[in-house]
């Protein structure tokens, strides 16, 4: 009987647990900020593909492009970097400037840290449509430095 | 030249030029710089291909010791930035930098830009254990950062020390010129221009826009290029002629 009870109450349990999986208030799903311009070439849904075939993906278009652009310096537009980065861009509501990689509101980040897959693709690129807050000009005077004094010949 | 004075004959010879132009990818480009723009222009879904060899001849006598007009510029448009290493001077990334030769004997004073050479036979791409260094078709020499592991052994290889490493966190990239931490680069030759067609590197831009015009920026493989023309006319000297590296940079008066 107590071995009985016991099912019951796992069984119990177990049901609770689903349910609880089912209910999507309850399951953390990552809001996924909307691109800013819909692509007038692009698929059905906006986007250079459709939607579903960017989810899955989107990784396999940036790789083919990255290398065609490197090695071969074709830039079609279509599926590079820069024009992902130019159309999913996410502002900050206050000071109205893009977010950059470093936030977790920006475009990329609202997925991958939610599947938890890191990406260093922003350790060289811009992963805002332009130069960042801190302007370069203001550091460029001391370029004066690298004009070497004298190299004797 | 205003369509006015223009006659029949010019007018459908231009307007034969745009559609060429139109055909070619260089829509955009306004008449009267069409003719030009087309000889270089590439369609932007067309390979690189060795029919051309992009090089920069730099006048020397015209370059004047101090200036530093090419390297801000290179610097902006590459988003190169400093940081306050003290010994930032050495281990900063430098795309172009300025030097000044003296010959002992004589005192004599040479001012000019050094930077990648662009090599038709890189001694970088040769010791690269990755193959990150690497020579395009047209003969721009350029770091793949993707597959670039950072060991610096091309740095060292360069007879130029054209080559730097990034030591730190890069932010402010432009988004035409990746950059970032544990890989090296150098000079692109301005290669997101190039691709567009017609336009210069950066530095060269800067150069002439200041009114110094002492780089000259072309096809070495065209014949009818100012570049070429130039080469043609003027005795020029590449630098460590010595190593047989045909670099595609050359330099006049020294």
């Amino acid at each position: 009987m107590k071995y009985f009870k016991n099912m019951i109450a796992v069984s119990l349990a177990l049901l609770v647990l689903s349910s609880a999986s089912f209910a999507g208030d309850r399951v953390p799903s990552p809001v996924i900020p909307k691109a800013t311009s819909k692509a007038k070439n692009g698929g059905p849904e906006g986007c250079v593909e459709p939607v579903s075939d960017m989810r899955r993906n989107h990784m396999k278009y940036i790789l083919h492009q990255r290398d065609e652009t490197m090695h071969k310096g074709i830039r079609t537009s279509r599926h590079s970097f820069k024009r992902c980065i130019n159309c999913h861009v996410v502002k900050d509501k206050k000071t109205g400037k893009p977010v950059n990689h470093k936030d977790k509101r920006h475009f990329c980040n609202s997925c991958h840290n939610y599947a938890a897959v890191k990406i260093d693709c922003f350790d060289c690129h811009a992963s805002t449509p332009k130069p960042g807050p801190a302007a370069t000009s203001s550091k460029l005077n001391s370029s004066n430095k690298l004009v070497k004094k004298v190299e004797d010949q | 030249m205003t369509d006015k004075n223009m006659n029949p004959d010019n007018k459908s010879r231009r307007k034969f030029l745009g559609a060429t132009a139109a055909v070619a990818g260089a829509a955009t480009i306004a008449p009267g710089v069409t003719l030009l723009s087309v000889a270089q222009a590439k369609p932007a879904d067309q390979e690189v291909s060795s029919k051309n060899r992009w090089g920069l001849l730099i006048d020397t006598s015209k370059c004047a010791t101090g200036c530093k007009d090419c390297v801000d510029a290179c610097f902006k448009e590459n988003s190169i930035t400093r940081t306050n290493h003290p010994r930032s001077e050495k281990t900063d990334a430098q795309w172009i930098r300025k030097v000044d030769l003296r010959n002992k004997a004589t005192g004599h004073v040479v001012s000019l830009p050094m930077m990648c050479q662009h090599c038709e036979h890189p001694p970088c791409a040769d010791v690269c254990p990755t193959g990150a260094s690497f020579k395009r078709a047209d003969g721009i020499v350029l770091v793949d950062k993707h597959i670039c592991i950072g060991c610096r052994y091309c740095m060292m290889a360069c007879p130029y020390k054209a080559r730097s490493f990034v030591h730190e966190e890069t932010l402010t990239q432009n988004e035409n010129a990746p950059r970032g931490k544990g890989t090296v680069e150098s000079c692109t030759l301005c290669v997101h221009r190039v691709d567009k067609g017609g336009m210069n590197p950066a530095c060269v831009d800067a150069c002439n826009a200041n009114g110094h015009k002492a780089m000259v920026f072309g096809d070495l493989k065209d014949p009818d290029s100012e570049i070429s023309k130039q080469l043609k006319q003027y005795s020029s000297v590449a630098i460590r002629a010595d190593l047989d590296l045909n670099p595609g940079v050359r330099y006049r008066g020294i």
